[in-house]
């Protein structure tokens, strides 16, 4: 049994996709998600079973428009999608399902046909992606566009694009999301293969009718690119563990946490979106500034507790020689709130 | 982020309690809000739920969609919707003042009175934005009549979700918003988005607001456990139950809108607020106008120059309510003070009968010299003012630090009356203690833009104008 595998227990493995490796580089510091992520454990019921559950699901309604919205955009051998995105030549291949034991299988026959160049669509290729020096298998819930001589990241959303604006923050994470793939293409077929205008197919206005808007992820692709190799390597890191440390969900909830209290956690209120183990961790983090956010945190010069912040603004402690300017601004700002109050 | 603010979370969090950043409130708050609810349909492009709305506590109006795809029942809540608001805005467009413009050359009229929307949160009043984009193009005739009230509801949504961005405007508040510019909590900002949390940190303290994370939420988004477990079944089943199951969990939020609005009643009103309500009641005026006189909605985009004109507007807006806000309240200028934009000083010496005769008329210059020992980032000629005397200017001559503090010169203009004599008191005095700023209210003129017909083709050239209103 593999160390990794020892860690996770009894329960099968979680596989990466774009959306954990996007919160993994989001939060790079953070040892305790590189770790669980890489151990595949399942971090919602980790979560519940320590008694600290986040809201992650996703409504139904919500999966159904966008389900509905993607089976009409594939119809009729993808007729909506090509006339969307003007690409009437080529065949249309879909890799299949996400299923577990034939990953490989899929996996070689994604590289065949991507490397083959051959013009057409290709739905759920099936990609790898080195993270954190473990090779991750990535479930795109994407379209590959070979155009000419360049592949083409399509991504399928069912949020609107109203008036040629859609929400931010959806648009955002979808870009992000792209970049993972588009990274992952390129490390299978070369930098100049691999195009890095996304195109984003979204319903318009407050219709079904499809619009495909292109994005350009170069920024978010350097992100990513610097993120990754901060990362550092998960694999001697869970080497240098303790041989006792295991997430098995089948052990007592006192162990569990003992467990997650020897990874060091980055906590940041931005966790509580994107990580399953946000609100253990935010509970441990309680009487720490990060809990206020980073912004916040600097404005009170990085002070690591809020108990220290307090001393040092109503000058009942002596800052150490790296606080003194931190210091000094929190007294004035005490003397201003007094006087004001 | 300021430091004083970050303090006021860092004791907050301490203290278990949320703590005041303001001494006085900085919005209107109106004799008869509408307190507006939406919620909306997990999915779907702006399709809605339900709303529960109303002008009184006692009396919320609940309306419901119980087929969300139902294109009918959809506009039957638009409809519905339409005839609890359209009314609520009309009735302001009863009695006018005048009000003297060009120097009092001429006059011109606005309403006394203007409406005031509460929604709970900046996703409420988004939301109610794409509503107004969705309904404001209906025809009333043609294949799918709405009633006339529908795009005129959109129209005033369109016009409430844009004065929302003016800084300082009250027409259309969200509760999320107005709670956290005047109390700091002891959670990040994301947390406070959550409106149930935000106020059990204000009124009841850190253990009851975390125990609010998990109650109901403000909308308009739903959550998802309660879409797949409670809502799916009974939209499926059409159970007339939904009623009753969405009129429960908007309550408690209503209660708290209410007892938002209560609460920020009781702090005492800024001394410039009553002047930016003016300008509201201005906007709504002119709205009105506009709808009697032309009534044409307003345009899915702005042109180049319409843009440009607007985001100056924002600009000064944004600008002068910053300034303002500080002019209105101590605390937020010690936000001023910590940064070296502002500082308390003493005056130390001062001649008032100083005059400046080099120039070809004799002036009234007034110097005063103050100590002061917080910061100073001011360099001599540049001009301060005090929120006591905002009429007045004060020219720094000279900075002068001394061993404990640092003496300032300033010569002073303006606010003294027109003889060579100040007025008695206009002034400041030896042993007066004085703040100066170099914020300053002075008049920001709009710069000039071009004809819309004249845009140059930097910005697209000139706009067609035979856009077709669309219909979807």
């Amino acid at each position: 049994m593999s160390r990794v595998e020892k860690l996770r227990g009894s329960a099968p493995g979680k596989r990466h996709n774009a959306r954990t490796v996007a919160a993994l580089t989001g939060n790079p510091g953070c040892t305790r998600r590189a770790v669980l992520d890489a151990a595949g454990v399942d971090k919602v019921r980790l979560a519940e079973r320590i008694g600290f559950p986040g809201a992650f699901g996703q409504s139904r309604f919500a999966l159904a428009r966008g389900n509905a919205f993607e089976a009409m955009l594939k119809a009729d051998d993808c007729a909506l999608l090509r006339s969307t995105l003007g690409a009437y030549v080529g065949g249309y291949e879909d890799l299949g399902a996400d299923e577990d034991d034939t990953l490989s299988a899929r996996h070689s026959r994604t590289r065949a046909l991507l490397r083959s160049g051959a013009e057409g669509l290709l739905d759920h290729p099936l990609l790898t992606l080195d993270v954190a020096g473990q090779t991750v298998f990535l479930e795109p819930d994407l379209i590959a566009y070979q155009n000419g001589s360049q592949l083409q990241v399509v991504e399928i959303k069912s949020f609107a694009i109203i008036d040629g604006q859609a929400d931010g923050t959806a648009v955002s994470s979808a870009a992000v999301q792209a970049a993972v793939y588009v990274l992952a293409l390129r490390r299978l077929l070369g930098d100049d293969r691999v195009s890095h205008e996304v195109v984003l197919v979204c319903p318009e206005n407050f219709s079904m009718q499809p619009v495909a808007v292109v994005l350009d992820v170069r920024k978010q692709l350097s992100t990513l690119r610097r993120q990754l190799s901060r990362l550092a390597s998960v694999s001697s890191l869970i080497e240098s563990l303790p041989a006792s440390l295991s997430f098995d969900l089948a052990q007592p909830v006192a162990d569990l946490v003992s467990s997650l209290d020897a990874l060091t956690a980055r906590y940041a209120p931005e966790c509580l979106s994107s990580c399953e183990m946000s609100v253990f961790c935010r509970d441990e983090a309680a009487g720490r500034t990060a809990v206020l956010g980073r912004p916040v945190r600097e404005a009170l010069g990085g002070i690591e507790t809020v108990d220290e912040v307090l001393a040092l603004a109503s000058g009942t402690r002596e800052p150490e020689p790296d606080q003194v300017e931190a210091a000094a601004l929190l007294r004035a700002a005490q003397r201003l709130r007094d006087e004001a109050l | 982020m300021s430091t004083l603010v970050a303090l006021a979370r860092a004791q907050a969090l301490a203290a278990g309690r949320a703590q005041p950043i303001t001494t006085v409130r900085h919005l209107h708050v109106h004799d008869r809000p509408l307190v507006l609810i939406p919620l909306a349909m997990a999915g779907e492009a702006n399709a809605p739920l339900a709303a529960l709305l109303g002008s009184a506590e006692d009396q919320p109006r609940l309306l419901v969609v119980s087929q969300p795809r139902n294109r009918d029942e959809r506009f039957a809540f638009f409809a519905a919707l339409a005839g609890v608001v359209v009314p609520y805005l009309d009735s302001f467009a009863g009695a006018t003042e005048a009000v003297p413009v060009d120097r009092g050359r001429d006059v011109r009229h606005r309403f006394v009175d203007a409406p005031q929307i509460w929604v709970p949160n900046p996703g409420g009043a988004d939301f109610l934005r794409l509503l107004g984009r969705s309904t404001r193009f209906r025809r009333t005739d043609g294949d799918f009549p709405v009633p006339p009230a529908v795009p005129r509801l959109g129209q005033w949504l369109t016009f409430l979700a844009s004065s929302a961005e003016v800084p300082g405007s009250s027409l259309l508040v969200n509760a999320v918003q107005a709670l956290t510019q005047h109390w700091a909590t002891g959670q990040s900002s994301a947390e406070d988005a959550h409106f149930g949390s935000l106020f059990a940190w204000i009124t009841d303290g850190a253990a009851a607001a975390r125990e609010a994370e998990n109650g109901p939420v403000a909308g308009p988004a739903t959550d998802p456990t309660f879409d797949n477990e409670i809502l799916a079944p009974l939209i499926t089943a059409a159970d007339p139950a939904l009623t009753g199951v969405l009129r429960e969990l908007l309550v408690p939020t209503w209660e708290r809108m209410w007892k938002s609005i209560a609460l920020l009643r009781t702090l005492p009103a800024g001394a410039r607020v009553a002047s930016r309500w003016d300008s509201d009641r201005d906007a709504y005026s002119a709205y009105v106008e506009h709808l009697i006189e032309d009534g044409s909605p307003q345009p899915r985009r702005d042109g180049a120059v319409a843009a440009a004109a607007r985001l100056q507007r924002l600009e000064n807006a944004a600008a002068r309510y910053a300034v303002q806000r500080a002019f209105d309240d101590p605390l937020v200028m010690a936000e001023h003070r910590l940064t070296g934009q502002a500082f308390g000083a003493l005056v130390t010496l001062a001649k008032a009968d100083r005059i400046d005769d080099s120039g070809k008329r004799p002036v009234l210059r007034p110097r005063i010299m103050v100590a002061t020992t917080e910061t100073v980032r001011v360099e001599p000629g540049a001009t301060l003012t005090s929120p006591s005397r905002p009429a007045q200017k004060a020219k720094v001559v000279s900075i002068t630090p001394t061993a404990t503090s640092t003496d300032v010169v300033l010569e002073l203009s303006g606010g003294m009356g027109r003889k060579l004599v100040a007025e008695p008191g206009s002034v400041p005095a030896v042993g007066e203690q004085l703040l100066l700023t170099t914020l300053s209210e002075a008049y920001r003129p709009g710069a000039a833009f071009p004809d819309p017909d004249e845009t140059p083709w930097t910005h697209g050239g000139p706009p067609t104008h035979h856009e077709v209103t669309p219909v979807e």
